[in-house]
């Protein structure tokens, strides 16, 4: 790493949730998310912060409790701070929390010799009556002390003039006896942490610092039981140290304890949940419905533009009807029916976790995730899914054992997501409750909308089962989960974040498939042999082996060419059923009921399609992030077979019964 | 005093960790969490739904699982001690 245009290294720690990130973005002025939840930040990030002349490179390092622990952030971090890169290190402390940021602090101390504290979120320390004496503290580590509020812009200026402060801090934690000595025994070329490391550590064994463990197991104190030493040793003083320089009353955890009770409460914890989601997908849905129409009556426009032009550029017509009619259309179509849900949708979501409402949905569902031999957080993974499966699958990333987290991955499909939403309305609509007048039928198909959720919900519970007793086998790990305080929004960043991070980043992935997608489900619908189309070949490839399901050729096609966006799969089968060369829009609901009645469509089938459609391989921008966060190629394709094979058994089971009748 | 463990301590009641048993995985976790002997835990909330409880610890709300918190043994204490 070239470092050398930097005047300093500057590495950014603290514990999960303090506002780290939004610190370093104040800093750096780079745009990371921050949400009111744990564990956000996995890789370090880093960016430069100019000021008066100099430059320096920040290190945002992921949120850790210690540097002891086995999580993957405190390795990262561990790793970094071992690499020596920074010189200078600023801890970061909920300044309201202090005495649980404060083991970290001293931890840090053992590592540099330069330490910055940072007391963050200061503005909030007010608000519950915390008093903190940052002289005293600043005199008891031996090192710098600046509050800060991120949200406020405040103090940033003041830590930034701290970056050129000479500062040498002192390691202000005292060990038993035996480990002092067994340290001072160790010489003076490794930073007192790397030789905590070494004896706390079964593994590293190196010659020379034989004679220090050998004393320690002569005392017994075995490397397991020094590490609990030593980390109760860290635990005592942050206390000492909290109890000398806090003041507080009770009033923080008063106000969050009166909201606690009612949303964890026992008779309106589940009507707030299902509140809260109906209105974030009411808002959804309804909300999409104008953008999406003012987005595709622009692509129809500038469809026609294109084609315009490729018409002068004298192309041949069919690279032209391929690149119009086939790429662009099929683009278009994906972005329009996409963009606007998510761009509702994601707001609302982050919005939710910024207040820190998140949490305690996990905390009431924890029960039923356990069950499944899962935990609680896979509901927010879930609640993430009605958004994007895609975005669920990385907020998978919340979920601390390895285990959960697979299972949280593997069954993030089974919840219908804002692609799907569209498709099961219309089947529904034309199926379900056609015929029923007016007034009644929009109440009565989201009724059967939320029968279809709620059975998504019980697949994800059976299937999650179904894993945790077979191929993920284990104990269900620990679980403890932070219930952070609830906080104000700032709703302008809210915005701007949930768009720039998950809207486009989906949209991202979701083009990138789209094009060439688009082509071959245009080469397959207009190229032909013997005057058929090949699209004709393969549904009817496909057309027996369907069946067997409650289906038929041109709805597996569907689903099949509609892998890199579901929005795509009703209007492609519709495209197979009138024979037209390009993905073609229905009329009315009438009239789309009319096509699928004289193909061969009942309820049975629609209800069978309808269960496919929630039970199915996920999209190819979901699988490209399972692949990601799973780094494996046989999870991914795990994760494409299990929900098929899940949603081909209840349709094939679906249509046996129902044919008796 | 009687030795109870942290998974029998009802919302509202106060106590003090003794001993955390279990193995050092869940141990690492608790001490992360500034869990050790001679910590103030007191009990804040309990689901409805669940074996899951919250407890106040270091200004902090921490949610424990009962199987967990089965690992912790405390001697209940008064609330303003």
């Amino acid at each position: 790493m070239n470092n050398e245009k930097y005047d300093r290294v500057i590495a950014l720690a603290g514990n999960p949730n303090v506002g780290k990130s939004s610190l370093f973005n104040e800093l750096t002025g780079l745009r990371q998310h921050t949400g009111n939840w744990t564990g956000k930040t996995v890789d370090t990030a880093f960016g430069e912060c100019k000021r008066e002349g100099k430059c320096y490179k920040i290190i945002d390092l992921p949120g850790t409790y210690s540097l002891f622990s086995h999580s993957p952030e405190e390795e990262v971090t561990r790793r970094y701070i071992m690499s020596g890169e920074a010189e200078l290190c600023c801890v970061v402390c909920d300044a309201s929390s202090l005495e649980a940021g404060l083991p970290l602090v001293l931890q840090m101390s053992e590592v540099y010799d330069k330490l910055i504290v940072v007391l963050n979120l200061w503005d909030e320390t007010e608000k519950y009556s915390v008093a903190i004496d940052v002289e005293r503290l600043s005199e008891i580590l031996s090192c710098p002390v600046v509050t800060t509020s991120a949200k406020r812009k405040e103090g940033i200026d003041e830590l930034i003039s701290r970056f050129e402060e000479d500062i040498h801090t002192r390691a202000s934690v005292r060990y038993d006896e035996d480990i002092e000595y067994a340290l001072s025994l160790m010489g003076d070329d490794l930073s007192r942490f790397e030789k905590i490391r070494i004896i706390c550590s079964k593994s590293i064994e190196k010659e020379r610092f034989i004679h220090a463990k050998e004393y320690l197991y002569a005392a017994g104190l075995y490397p397991e039981k020094c590490a609990e030493t030593v980390s109760g040793a860290v635990i005592s003083r942050a206390q000492e140290i909290a109890s000398e320089c806090v003041t507080k009353s009770e009033k923080q955890i008063d106000r969050n304890h009166r909201i606690d009770k009612i949303v964890t409460g026992k008779y309106t914890a589940v009507p707030i949940m299902l509140l809260l989601l109906t209105a974030v997908l009411f808002l959804t849905v309804i909300g999409a419905n104008y953008p999406s129409r003012w987005l595709s009556s622009f692509f129809i426009y500038a469809e026609g533009r294109l084609n315009e032009l490729l018409i002068l550029l004298n192309l041949p017509v069919f690279i032209r009807e391929m690149i119009v009619c086939g790429m662009f259309r099929v683009c278009g179509w994906v972005i329009s029916v996409m963009l606007a849900p998510m761009a509702i949708f994601f707001p609302l979501f982050t919005l939710l976790e910024d207040i820190g409402i998140l949490p305690r949905i996990a905390f009431n569902m924890d029960g039923c995730f356990r069950c499944s031999g899962s935990c609680g957080k896979q509901s927010l993974t879930m609640c993430m899914g009605f958004g994007c499966n895609a975005v669920g699958v990385c907020g998978c990333r919340i979920i601390d054992s390895p285990r959960d987290r697979m299972i949280a991955i593997l069954t993030n499909v089974f919840v219908p997501c804002n692609g799907r939403f569209p498709m099961l309305l219309t089947l529904i609509s034309a199926f379900l409750v056609f015929g029923v007048s007016m007034g009644y039928s929009s109440l009565l198909s989201s009724l059967i909308l939320s029968l279809f959720i709620i059975f998504g919900i019980f697949i994800t519970f059976g299937v999650s089962l179904l894993l945790s007793k077979s191929i993920l086998r284990g104990i269900p790990s620990s679980f403890t989960l932070e219930l952070v305080p609830y906080r104000t929004p700032n709703i302008t960043k809210v915005l701007v974040r949930s768009f720039l991070d998950r809207t486009v980043f989906v949209l991202g992935r979701a083009v990138s498939v789209a094009l060439p997608a688009g082509m071959v489900i245009w080469l397959i619908a207009n190229l032909s042999v013997n005057d058929i189309s090949l699209l004709k070949y393969i549904s009817d490839f496909f057309d027996p082996f369907a069946r067997l399901f409650g289906l038929d050729g041109i709805i597996l096609l569907g689903f099949i060419l509609g892998l890199p966006a579901n929005e795509i799969v009703l209007p492609i089968m519709i495209m197979g059923y009138t024979g037209a060369g390009t993905l073609a829009e229905y009329e009315s609901i009438t009239q789309l009921r009319q096509l699928l009645v004289s193909c061969g469509w009942d309820d049975l089938r629609c209800i069978c399609v309808a269960v496919f459609c929630i039970c199915h391989f996920p999209c190819s921008t979901t699988l490209l992030s399972i692949k990601r966060e799973t780094g494996s190629l046989r999870w991914t394709l795990a994760a494409f077979i299990i929900p098929t094979l899940t949603g081909l058994l209840i349709c094939f089971i679906i249509n046996g019964i129902g044919s008796l009748f | 005093m009687e030795q109870l463990k942290l998974s029998d301590i009802k919302v509202g009641e106060s106590c003090v960790a003794e001993v955390i048993l279990s193995d050092s995985d869940i141990r690492h976790r608790f001490m992360d969490l500034g869990i050790i002997k001679g910590t103030k835990i007191k009990c804040l909330l309990m689901s409805s739904y669940n074996s899951i409880k919250a407890y106040s610890v270091r200004g902090k709300v921490i949610a424990i699982r009962k199987s967990d918190a089965e690992k912790i043994l405390v001697r209940r204490c008064a609330s303003d001690e």
